[in-house]
């Protein structure tokens, strides 16, 4: 059991994230730990990515007249760094709508716990 | 010129139109309609022209930024992605023309946002349709569900509560993809789709890319709507505007199964195809079985809209080229089927005050030429030749017995019965029962239809009904409409030419058989 984790805590520790994070978007009541559960999924996400980039012993994606060119090997992967940039835009965006979405499910409906919310809509018809 | 930069062209401009019309708007809030259909006009001339050079003269790729391929972010018009923009800015353009009324009466004070964001839900759907690039198919993906939340919220007072969910459910789905791309990464370090196709057999490790396809299909199907995870769709569709509704449910879950397609084509692995064709029969059986139970037309057709998505997916995790190509045909008749449904649920909703179907009596005296379109989709729903839907079951039926899948064979058959069901069940209220006074006494039915048969008119003299005159959709709304249930007709009378000039160029190598 320990071998298997051994070397890849980093991973580990995203899966958890990755599970705590749908857990709250699945199980909580309250809309905004939904919208909290929901910026941690992509929180591991955006992780995994990096990691995906992660090279051991290797240094930045910059010109390093110690290190020769014939060895592209000792620096990291920069793509997935400049793509996580865009998806961080796209996390931030998401939040926005949805924090906006909650304030016009309060405004409508003067609460944010689904149950009552569920009620109130149940009244209304 | 303009075919060969068409690729960008599509998918920039509704970008850009969603940009100028709240800068134009501000100033002259009328012009926001104006360049909204102008653009919807623009794409659909160059969608046209692309789809007949791609059948000419084979795909047209775009290098963005001049950069080449596995470097650079690629689009791609091919024979597939071709077909596919023309029935997005088909089916937008008649949106649009009908909208303009409906906007001005469901929205008012908001028509500029809502042109803006569905121009920037075009643009994200045409961009995913094109786009040759797994993480730009991300960004695309997400353009179009943010601005699709926008949509769906806006309109009722229970529109933010559905958007949220379906936000909360879509943000999920999207996830799921970007950390299924990643593992795709891991293991071939390129993101475009032609060159994963090409390292993907020499890979040194297959299982991150089983991992990576599994998420990144549980995000599409969380997209598409597909059986135990479309609870979303519902919610979302009945309370949304009209319009919006109009707009979205043609195309909206159609581009992300054209996206499942797009991702199978780079990378088969046959176990999963079986989980999906049996999802894919679980979603047409629920999925129909949900829409006879609904009291709400517009949930009725929500529902229906998840076991016609089980069709689509049913007919690409076949993998035979006659399935694909029942596929390909049911997303064109499918998105001309829903537009008119919604559409005329709209025009239902303005008109007669409610969608309940129990309260839609008579309603084709009040709206025939709109009543005449809906009934043409509904049968074209159930599978009723000479309309277009029969045809499109057809192939499905054919691919499903030469995979030799008779179960699914079965599922087909099955649910077109229970599509009879709630075809006959609305058919029956609207038209032969004018006269029941149940549980409301207004009832709406004009003069034009009084029929004097000598039992029931002895009925008749005693109840009190008041009459609603006959009240039909304005010429605008009532046009696109048409337009619509005619093509539905004439797409199945010409399905022979449509299948073998456009769909057959369209079918994906690995589908065809070994020579």
């Amino acid at each position: 059991m320990l071998e298997l984790i051994e070397g890849y805590y980093a991973h580990f520790f995203l899966m958890l994230l990755f599970v705590i994070g749908l857990y709250a978007m699945m199980m909580k009541k309250n809309l905004i730990k939904k919208i909290f559960g929901m910026s941690m999924i992509q929180s591991a996400a955006i992780l995994f990515w990096i990691l995906v980039a992660y090279k051991e012993g290797a240094t930045v994606p910059i010109l390093d007249p110690g290190i020769s060119l014939e060895n592209p090997d000792m620096y990291m992967n920069p793509m997935p760094h400049t793509l996580m940039l865009t998806a961080i835009v796209v996390a931030v965006v998401t939040l926005g709508v949805a924090i906006a979405l909650a304030i016009a499910v309060y405004r409508n409906y003067n609460t944010l716990d689904e149950d009552e919310l569920l009620a109130r809509i149940k009244e209304e018809q | 010129m303009i075919t060969q930069n068409s690729p960008a062209l599509i998918p920039v401009l509704y970008l850009a139109a969603s940009m100028i019309i709240p800068m134009v708007g501000y100033f002259r809030p009328g012009a926001s309609y104006a360049i909204a259909l102008l653009t919807c006009v623009a794409v659909f001339g160059i969608s046209l022209m692309g789809l007949q050079e791609v059948m000419a003269n084979g795909a047209i790729s775009y290098h963005l930024g001049g950069w080449m391929p596995p470097v650079g972010i690629e689009f791609v018009l091919d024979p597939l992605s071709a077909f596919i923009c023309v029935i997005i800015s088909a089916c937008v353009l008649m949106v649009m023309i009908y909208a303009r009324n409906n906007v001005r009466q469901e929205l008012p004070g908001s028509s500029i946002g809502f042109y803006s964001l569905s121009m920037l839900f075009l643009g994200g759907l045409a961009g995913m349709a094109i786009t040759g690039d797994f993480f730009n198919l991300f960004v695309f993906l997400e353009v179009a569900a943010l601005a699709g939340y926008g949509l769906l919220a806006i309109g009722t007072r229970r529109g933010p509560v559905s958007a949220f969910r379906y936000l909360v459910l879509g943000t999920a789905g999207a996830i799921f993809y970007l950390v299924g791309v990643g593992f795709i990464l891991m293991a071939t370090g390129s993101l475009n789709m032609v060159d994963i196709g090409n390292i993907l057999p020499h890979a040194e490790y297959q299982r991150p890319v089983i991992v990576g396809l599994v998420f990144i299909l549980l995000g599409i199907v969380i997209k598409m709507g597909v059986f135990p995870l479309h609870h979303w769709l519902p919610d979302a569709y009945t309370d949304a505007s009209s319009t919006a509704t109009t707009l979205i449910a043609p195309i909206g879950t159609k581009v992300a199964a054209y996206v499942f397609i797009r991702i199978l084509t780079v990378y088969e692995f046959p176990p999963l195809m079986d989980v999906l064709c049996w999802l894919a029969a679980a979603s047409i059986i629920a999925g129909s079985i949900l829409a006879i139970v609904q009291n709400n037309i517009k949930r009725m057709l929500a529902y229906s809209s998840v076991a016609n998505i089980g069709y689509i997916t049913l007919g690409i995790a076949l993998a035979n080229p006659m399935a694909f190509i029942g596929a390909m045909l049911h997303i064109l008749m499918h998105a001309l089927m829903k537009l008119v449904l919604f559409a005329a649920a709209g025009g239902m909703l303005n008109n007669m005050g409610t969608v309940n179907i129990s309260r839609l009596r008579g309603f084709p005296t009040v709206m025939p030429w709109t009543a005449l379109a809906f009934f043409i989709a509904l049968l074209s729903m159930v599978g009723i030749p000479p309309t277009g839907g029969f045809f499109s079951k057809l192939y499905l039926i054919w691919g499903a017995i030469e995979a030799d899948a008779w179960i699914f064979v079965f599922v087909i058959v099955f649910s077109s019965i229970l599509g009879m069901v709630y075809l006959f069940r609305v058919m029956n209220i609207a038209f032969f029962r004018p006269y029941e006074t149940a549980d409301d006494k207004k009832i709406t039915q004009s003069f034009a239809l009084t029929v004097t048969s000598p039992i029931e008119s002895i009925d008749e003299s005693s109840k009190q009904f008041e009459t609603m005159p006959r009240k039909e959709m304005g010429l605008l709304m009532l046009l696109p409409v048409l337009i619509v249930a005619v093509s539905i007709i004439l797409v199945g009378i010409y399905n022979g030419p449509i299948v073998h000039e456009v769909i057959s160029l369209a079918v994906p190598e690995f589908l065809k058989p070994a020579p």
